[in-house]
């Protein structure tokens, strides 16, 4: 057993009840020559404490202070876990688009289930986020609102959601595959030693033991995976963007908000968050876009990705480029699609001057449509396409940006 | 100062194929390659050395005897020591398990100050060992880090890519981090460092070395299984439009507003 204890020496008095109080000869007093009215101090051998704490139920001047660190440690009777859990992530206070997704699929599972639906809200100042996932889908939100958790950090995060998982036991618990998600996912499933499944993209219910079935790619995408966590609860999965639909909005939907509460002394804290600089290259997030634009070696230079950037102005979508344009310095890598880069399912993807490399081909290969323009009519890319036009791409994007534009009924610029 | 890198064999190619018959992998004919994001790892670690001349680095990994080929290359692209942690007792092992053994691994190590490792590994795509090593052995860890921006005997400031920019991250060391494309252009291995390499020793640790539980490790210490897999339904072929450019943008725009995706 691990944890802490120590006297605080403002507040000993040298008064000797814990000495008599301590079954293990721990305690001990010793003179302190500086104190203004030469009182003694009490001493703690560490290695005789055994962390009991009769010395700290001794002490009349809160004078010891202990706390334990006991392992996290779950009971694996799974009968005693019930519900389905999102975390409700959120940044700089917003919660997550992908929040909403997974608490449409969990409202599903949970129903399966003849469960609750339950979102957990961390944050600083948070709580009044918790009426909308009521909104969206939970019927109770449990709510740990404290300043050290202003900004995402893995140890308080992954060490708070642990606590939460460990006395509220819910059989199931969903959390996006973003930055943040992935990053402190794993340490809680480590923590409390249960099974994690990246990137699900599809979840059900097994009708006769209840056990989550949770799909998966592999391998890019090459082949699927369903994937059991079956002596274990909870049952933890995470889930990128895009993958479930969000359920609407129903202000008329009741829930109960539950705060929580921990003392934070005794929640790890070790990394220091200094700033945030955002990217002011992108205007539309890449994982939560719903139309991306995209360039390759094709584009030609940094000034191509102005045309790119004009289509993805004009269709609302974000910006995204083949490791070939991020590596040859046009743009940042920020907006790098594919293996190395990021991995979206936008409703519309359009791949232009992009060969279309195994690569690339993984990381956005389950986007709804895909339309590819190349000069180069046996590109990969043209062949896996919705819709493939052979031709430049500095000819066809001003006409398609015209054309949409004139479909809308707006004006029109004449060059 | 000792710096571990943890460093994973992938397939070359993620084109692999179901054997319909056997229903597992066919891995034949697909050579095995060091995880592409575990190259900038590897990279770091080397950096870190040319800065303080007291570093000494490790890569270690967990597969099987074969992934030595791999260890070799890390030391031909510079890294000094290296260890594979191999026995049958590992095998079908999840992430969960895979960090319990490595984390045991590093514990071996005296001293270390920093563990680095790739965002994820292209096969499996989990992104889930690192942080959960980084939890068996109770240090901090930063993830997706795209810059080392300070680092000194007792702490490490580091730059953590986020879908909407970066965080700057002070973390005391020990520590782990997981690390993007971004953080460095990784050097080829030298025509000498290859040679080297070649004869190098290479350590190796069985579960008895690592005095692991068998409940730890492998299939038994693993929650998750795989309980089947397939072949997803392959994407149809796309529709060819008007190689004229007029035409084909019109057409292309008629289509986009009929599917709604515009």
């Amino acid at each position: 057993m691990s944890g802490k204890i120590k006297v605080l020496n403002e507040k000993c008095t040298g008064c000797t009840l814990c000495v008599r109080a301590c079954n293990f000869g721990a305690m001990s007093m010793v003179e302190r020559s500086e104190h203004p009215k030469k009182q003694k101090l009490a001493v703690i051998d560490l290695d005789k404490c055994t962390l009991c704490g009769a010395c700290e139920d001794a002490c009349k001047f809160n004078a010891i202070e202990m706390y334990k660190e006991e392992p996290i440690v779950l009971d694996i009777d799974k009968t005693h876990y019930k519900n389905v859990w999102v975390y409700a992530e959120q940044r700089h206070g917003e919660v997550s688009s992908v929040v909403y997704e997974l608490l449409s699929e969990a409202r599903k599972l949970a129903d399966k289930r003849q469960h609750k639906v339950a979102a957990v809200l961390l944050g600083d100042k948070i709580e009044a986020k918790a009426e909308e996932l009521i909104h969206r889908g939970a019927d109770i939100v449990y709510v740990f609102d404290n300043p050290i958790l202003a900004e995402f950090q893995d140890d308080p995060y992954s060490e708070i959601l642990s606590y939460l998982i460990r006395d509220e036991k819910p059989e199931i618990v969903l959390m996006g595959a973003t930055n943040i998600g992935r990053s402190f996912a794993s340490r809680v499933a480590a923590k409390i030693n249960t099974g994690l499944t990246a990137d699900c993209t599809g979840l059900d219910i097994d009708p006769e033991t209840g056990n989550l079935m949770q799909t998966r790619p592999a391998f890019g995408g090459n082949i699927m995976a369903t994937i059991l966590t079956e002596r274990h609860r909870p049952q933890m999965s995470t889930v990128r963007h895009k993958v479930f639909k969000p359920l609407a909005k129903d202000e008329t939907r009741k829930g109960e908000v539950i705060k929580k509460n921990y003392d934070i002394k005794h929640i790890k804290n070790r990394t220091k968050y200094l700033k945030f600089v955002k990217d002011v290259s992108a205007k539309i997030n890449l994982a939560e876009a719903d139309i991306i634009c995209s360039g390759g070696r094709g584009v030609g230079g940094p000034d191509g990705f102005k045309l790119i950037e004009q289509l993805a102005e004009t269709i609302g979508g974000a910006v995204g480029a083949s490791r070939a344009a991020v590596d040859s310095g046009w743009i940042p890598y920020s907006h790098q699609v594919g293996q190395t880069g990021r991995t979206v399912a936008p409703k519309l993807y359009i791949a232009c001057g992009i060969s279309g490399a195994i690569q690339h081909l993984v990381g956005m290969g389950s986007s709804d449509v895909i339309v590819a323009i190349n000069t180069n009519p046996d590109a990969p890319m043209m062949k896996t396409a919705t819709f493939a036009i052979e031709g430049d791409l500095f000819e066809v994007l001003p006409i398609l940006i015209r054309e949409i534009k004139a479909l809308r009924g707006e004006p029109v610029e004449v060059k | 100062m000792n710096i571990l890198v943890f460093v994973k064999q992938v397939p070359g190619t993620t084109d692999v194929q179901i054997d319909p018959e056997t229903n597992t992998l066919k891995r034949e004919g697909v050579e095995s390659i060091l995880n592409p994001f575990d190259e900038y790892a590897v990279e770091e670690a080397v950096r870190l050395k040319e800065r303080f001349p007291d570093v000494k680095t490790y890569v270690m990994t967990m597969g099987p005897p074969q992934a030595e080929v791999m260890l070799r290359e890390c030391l031909a692209r510079g890294i000094d020591n290296a260890v594979l942690v191999s026995d049958r007792a590992f095998a079908g092992a999840d992430t969960l398990a895979t960090s319990n053994t490595l984390a045991a691994a590093a514990g071996k190590i005296e001293d270390f100050s920093l563990i680095i490792c790739g965002k994820q590994a292209t096969d499996g795509d989990t992104a889930q060992v690192g942080p959960g090593i980084a939890e068996k052995l109770d240090i901090p860890h930063v993830a997706y880090v795209k810059k080392i921006e300070d680092m000194n005997r007792n702490i490490i400031v580091l730059e953590r890519m986020m879908e909407d920019g970066y965080d700057v991250i002070e973390s005391p060391l020990p520590a782990l981090i997981t690390v993007v494309k971004e953080i460095n252009m990784p050097r080829l291995p030298s025509l000498r460092g290859t040679l080297a390499a070649k004869k190098a020793q290479i350590t190796k640790w069985t579960q008895a070395d690592l005095g692991i539980d068998s409940s730890l490790i492998g299939l038994k210490g693993s929650p998750t299984w795989v309980k089947k897999i397939f072949t997803p339904p392959q994407r149809k072929g796309g529709e060819k439009l008007s190689p004229k450019p007029e035409e084909a943008g019109a057409e292309l725009a008629r289509k986009l507003k009929d599917l709604k995706v515009i």
